[in-house]
């Protein structure tokens, strides 16, 4: 699998940060670096927030790659909207993005209303599983298929929309300029590494249907030169207070209308959430819509402004736009792109062993294991916590003695006597210190 | 083959932290390989079992034994016992005061539901002593 979540040797310094925060245990330190384990990331950014180093970045194209076409299309996704200070003008942001290298923009923000013309004209579907679960944070789609096996079914089989946005702008695209589709570049301009990797590992489609993604950092000063130049912006805007409404959490259940709805936003919580639903301890909701980030995409770790101050201004920006501007819904043949291309499958990167014997056996080992663990949690060993350490023992990542305090047990033995105060650390000891 | 165990005290009195329990199973069993919808119905069962053991017993703990064809979970506490079983058994019929109402809780499923979600369920009760509920869920 790959990730858009990557580490800067360089700059990471093997401390113990992100092994901490990462929702998934899926960072270890090795050799004074921190190493991802591909399977169990989920590519939501925690990790590039918490680094003091900045040592883990996301990996998204760089501008350059438009001269590999000779027409490129941007997707914008409207967290882009609300990162510019003072500006409540998106047409300035629309005619900018001409101004940066592309011949053409098509709103994401516009397909999430034909997204959301299409599910209320829907409606609630008899077969349909209760809650439904939004798969519009690739993130919490990801987090679904590798710990929540149960829920895969409860996701709403819908692709992002910026997915949409692309197939009608490529189609668009051919259309207006006549060229083979391999010579239009379509990328999106995204606020979070989950949707760069969705653009080129897309969870719900069997093939990309994005050339590339963009993050909202990267372009953010080319773009705002850009804009600051602009003499006559001509009206591009396409979407309405609907489309841009879904950059922050609880835009996509207003999108969709329904009364009986409930947004999440944040990973833990959202973890929550999902432990609260399969224990069968379900809100009284039909809908749920849950953002890795906080406050939704705004939060994305990719962005520009602080999450709050984006969120005021989307929600500024909504109330001077009609409710929508989804002018003419999609055909028949276009609603067939809306749905999944593929199942999501379950990816199983908690289980200790395939065979369930051997698990068992792994389990009891990894038990017998901690309990002789000193439980500081303290990381030392590259592992976030003692169990965790247990189990990358006892599954060969790595090896009892990058415990610190069974090499100082050791050690006690080699300076002699004096109780275990002289070779324990002070959350340990028993004696009182002088100095406390 | 040695039975997996695992050992969760649930504190009484405390509805935030219920659930802690099922989560915790929840995720030794996902890291076990065991099929999903089994999982899903462990949690359930053990979620009622921790929001009764909260509720009425004010507390106790929760023993799980896994094995390659069952689990066994089971709900042991030192409260008050169940004077009538039957009548406990019945679908919407809760002990449970207003203010534990209020909370969302009480609302007589705890018992039927773990029976519906067991291939197997057993009461011991004694009132005065305490109960313990032991349900069996086969592993396809």
């Amino acid at each position: 699998m790959k990730h858009s979540v990557v580490l800067d040797r360089n700059r990471c310094r093997g401390c113990t940060t992100c092994i901490k925060n990462c929702p998934t245990e899926a960072i270890r330190v090795r050799r004074g670096k921190a190493l991802i384990l591909s399977d169990r990331c989920i590519d939501c950014g925690r990790c590039i927030q918490v680094c003091p180093h900045r040592a883990i970045k996301s990996v998204s194209d760089n501008l350059e790659r438009l001269r590999d076409y000779r027409y490129c299309v941007a997707i914008p996704e409207p967290a882009l909207y609300g990162q510019f200070q003072h500006m409540w003008d998106i047409d300035l942001v629309l005619n900018g993005l001409k101004k940066i290298g592309f011949h053409k923009v098509f709103e994401a923000a516009k397909a999430a209303e034909l997204l959301a013309e299409y599910t209320s004209r829907r409606g609630t579907e008899e077969k349909s599983p209760v809650p439904l679960i939004s798969a519009n944070c690739p993130t919490i789609l990801r987090l679904i298929r590798i710990r929540f096996p149960r829920l895969i079914e409860h996701i709403d089989p819908l692709i992002l929309p910026m997915e949409l946005a692309a197939t009608l702008a490529r189609r668009e695209a051919e259309k207006e300029t006549g060229l083979p589709p391999e010579e239009i570049g379509v990328f999106a301009i995204v606020p979070c590494p989950a949707k760069a990797t969705a653009c080129h590992r897309p969870e719900g489609l069997e093939s990309p249907v994005l050339d590339g993604a963009f993050a909202i950092r990267d372009i953010y000063i080319p773009l705002l030169r850009a804009m600051e130049l602009l003499e006559e912006p001509e009206p591009m805007l396409s979407a309405g207070a609907t489309g841009i409404g879904v950059a922050i959490c609880s835009g996509e259940c207003h999108a969709r209308g329904s009364n009986k709805y409930l947004a999440v936003d944040g990973i833990e919580n959202s973890i929550q959430m999902l432990e609260e639903i399969e224990d069968g301890r379900q809100p009284e909701v039909e809908f749920i819509e849950l953002s890795a980030c906080t406050q939704g995409c705004v939060g994305g770790c990719l962005t520009v402004e602080n999450p709050y101050a984006a969120r005021m201004r989307i929600r500024r920006m909504m109330k001077q736009q009609p409710v929508d501007r989804c002018v003419q819904p999609l055909s028949q043949e276009e609603e067939k792109d809306l749905q999944f291309s593929r199942i999501l499958q379950y990816s199983p990167a908690f289980r200790l062993d395939e065979d369930r014997a051997e698990a068992m056996a792994k389990h009891l080992r990894i038990e017998a294991l901690e309990s002789r663990l000193p439980g500081l949690h303290c990381g030392s060993c590259g592992a976030p916590n003692c169990h965790a350490f247990a189990e990358d023992v006892v599954l060969g990542r790595a090896s009892l003695d990058d415990c610190i305090f069974r090499v100082r047990e050791r050690m006690r033995d080699v300076a002699g006597p004096g109780g275990t105060d002289v070779y324990l650390p002070p959350p340990f000891r028993q004696k009182k210190a002088e100095t406390e | 083959m040695e039975p997996v165990k695992l050992v969760y005290p649930v504190e009484g009195g405390d509805f935030i932290e219920a659930g802690e329990a099922s989560s915790k199973m929840k995720m030794t069993l996902k890291k076990l390989g065991l099929p999903s919808d089994v999982i899903r119905k462990a949690a359930i069962c053990m979620y009622e079992g921790e929001i009764n053991m909260v509720i009425h017993a004010n507390g106790g703990r929760a023993e799980v034994e896994v094995t390659l064809d069952q689990i066994v979970l089971k709900m042991i506490d030192e409260g008050p016992g169940i004077p009538d079983v039957a009548k406990a058994m019945e679908e919407g019929y809760s002990t449970a005061g207003p203010e534990v109402r209020s909370l969302g809780f009480g609302a007589g499923m705890g018992l039927p539901n773990m029976k519906r979600y067991s291939d197997e369920m057993n009461i011991e009760t004694e009132v005065g002593k305490g109960t313990v509920v032991t349900m069996k869920l086969k592993i396809g």
